[in-house]
């Protein structure tokens, strides 16, 4: 019962959301705000996120291809599409859950138990229009952007990582990458990113948006955003691969 | 003029208040008093529509605002501004931009002009000093201050207070309610005061709403209050750290 009226809040202010997203004048100035915040503040953390996970991804592979007859291109191959596929989306969104999700539902909590969402409304703002559609939409707009730079730095990382430990030879990991390249696996990592931009933002606004209960309310949305967010990522990691492969 | 009308409010099981009426005149400074936990804050909140009552209505000037759409409620909610108990100022700017932000969305006024009237307004609280501090460095007297300043920028026909001198010290009380006076006064503005503290309510105050055992129970000018028998009003009143001579 407590699950379904949930439900019911995150839809009302989804279709809110939605509604009030015309209202342009209202949110302008926080949209940009929110593009540099979800975007430009999050590239150092998904830069270093991308070249770890694929130097290990290429050192691990070459360990597990090393007594076999596979050609060591291979390597290059197995590298870049499963980072184009899955894991600069999915690890990426994993990582920002934790960073904007985070930060997202502590500032609306903030914003709600110290009244100040109470003070928009009595001046005759539309809240939804002004605290959620602006962050909803930089998820939305900058998480493809971000799975771009994991993807970059997760193959050169491979790349790097390959040479450095003379596991592969650079033109062999590329020679690879490029034998089995399909350009559709790079839309269904943008697919992928938009729908977890979106998980990830939306559910942050709305544990945020109805926080209740002073600091250790906002402390439990935050944490709730977070696992939440992870959570749900996975779950439409796994409905998209049922759904689109 | 704000009439409401057999107003009822619960939370779940926990009723709050029921039949509740009462009428507030245009210029008119009304008190709503009652113990901690009353439902003062929550009747304040339903008459810019804030909360939605389970029964009744509240009519701003004859129209019943929780039977608007969405955007005439706003467009009414523009014509109050509201006092926040914990001023509910934007920690994210700084106190020129908070005093600015009405001006900015709902107003096509120049910079130039956004200037002079946030200046005007924070001098009329005594902050033009203060106009680049972020709102972490103020008091909170300072921030009740801003905080006035922001809600009667536009100039409101009603004003809001939630608890303005809860926390503040006695001489800093006394410089809020001054200025509740003076903003009352100068800007004719309609007020609604929800307070527990008497000192203040025997100072701002033409009428007194009692608030006490989930229903309205005494309404009554401050004339009236002084001679009053209510037996509950009466332990309240002189409970109170200013002893009214009654």
């Amino acid at each position: 019962m407590k699950g379904l009226n949930e439900l019911g809040k995150y839809s009302t202010l989804l279709y809110q959301a939605l509604r009030s997203s015309t209202e342009i004048k209202t949110y302008r100035k926080n949209l940009v705000s929110e593009l540099v915040k979800v975007g430009v503040d999050s590239l150092g953390i998904i830069m270093l996120t991308g070249v770890f996970t694929g130097a290990v991804l290429t050192i691990q592979t070459a360990y597990q291809l090393q007594l076999s007859f596979i050609p060591i291109s291979t390597i290059g191959s197995i590298v870049s599409e499963s980072i184009l596929i899955e894991l600069a989306a999915v690890i990426s969104s994993l990582v920002l859950a934790g960073k904007v999700g985070a930060r997202i539902a502590t500032e609306l909590g903030s914003m709600k138990v110290s009244e100040q969402i109470d003070a928009l409304e009595s001046m005759g703002f539309n809240s939804v229009s002004f605290l959620v559609v602006p962050r909803v939409l930089a998820g939305l707009m900058m998480f493809p952007v971000l799975y771009v730079v994991a993807s970059v730095f997760g193959i050169g990382g491979g790349l790097i990582a390959g040479m450095l430990t003379g596991v592969i030879p650079a033109s062999e990991f590329i020679k690879g990458a490029q034998l089995y390249f399909e350009p559709w696996i790079v839309l269904f990592g943008f697919v992928k990113s938009i729908v977890f931009g979106f998980v990830i933002t939306s559910v942050a606004c709305y544990k945020g948006y109805y926080t209740s209960g002073g600091a250790e309310g906002v402390g439990k949305s935050t944490t709730q955003a977070t696992v939440l967010g992870c959570m749900y990522v996975l779950l439409a990691d796994f409905l998209l691969a049922t759904l689109l492969l | 003029m704000i009439e409401i009308k057999n107003l009822k409010k619960s939370f779940g099981n926990l009723l709050v208040w029921q039949d509740v009426s009462l009428n507030i005149d245009n210029g008119e400074t009304v008190a709503i008093i009652g113990r901690s936990g009353c439902g003062k804050s929550v009747l304040m909140k339903h008459i810019n529509a804030l909360l939605i009552p389970d029964e009744g209505e509240v009519l701003i000037d004859g129209e019943n605002i929780h039977q608007m759409d969405y955007v005439q409620t706003r467009k009414m909610r523009q014509r109050f501004g509201v006092l926040f108990q914990g001023s509910a100022l934007f920690d994210s700017i700084n106190t020129f931009e908070n005093v600015a932000f009405p001006l900015r969305y709902f107003t096509n006024r120049s910079e130039d002009e956004i200037r002079i009237d946030v200046m005007e307004a924070l001098e009329l609280v005594g902050l033009e000093e203060a106009w680049e501090k972020q709102t972490s460095e103020l008091s909170g007297g300072m921030r009740k201050r801003v905080a006035l300043a922001r809600a009667t920028i536009l100039k409101p026909d009603y004003m809001m207070y939630d608890e303005p001198t809860s926390g503040l010290d006695p001489e800093t009380s006394d410089e809020i309610n001054q200025l509740i006076m003076q903003m009352s006064e100068q800007l004719k503005i309609t007020s609604v005061v929800v307070t527990h503290d008497m000192h203040s309510v025997l100072e701002v105050a033409d009428s007194v709403a009692f608030l006490d055992q989930a229903r309205l129970s005494w309404f009554g000018t401050v004339e009236e209050l002084r001679q009053t028998d209510h037996e509950a009003l009466l332990r309240f009143v002189t409970a109170s750290e200013y002893q009214v001579k009654v």
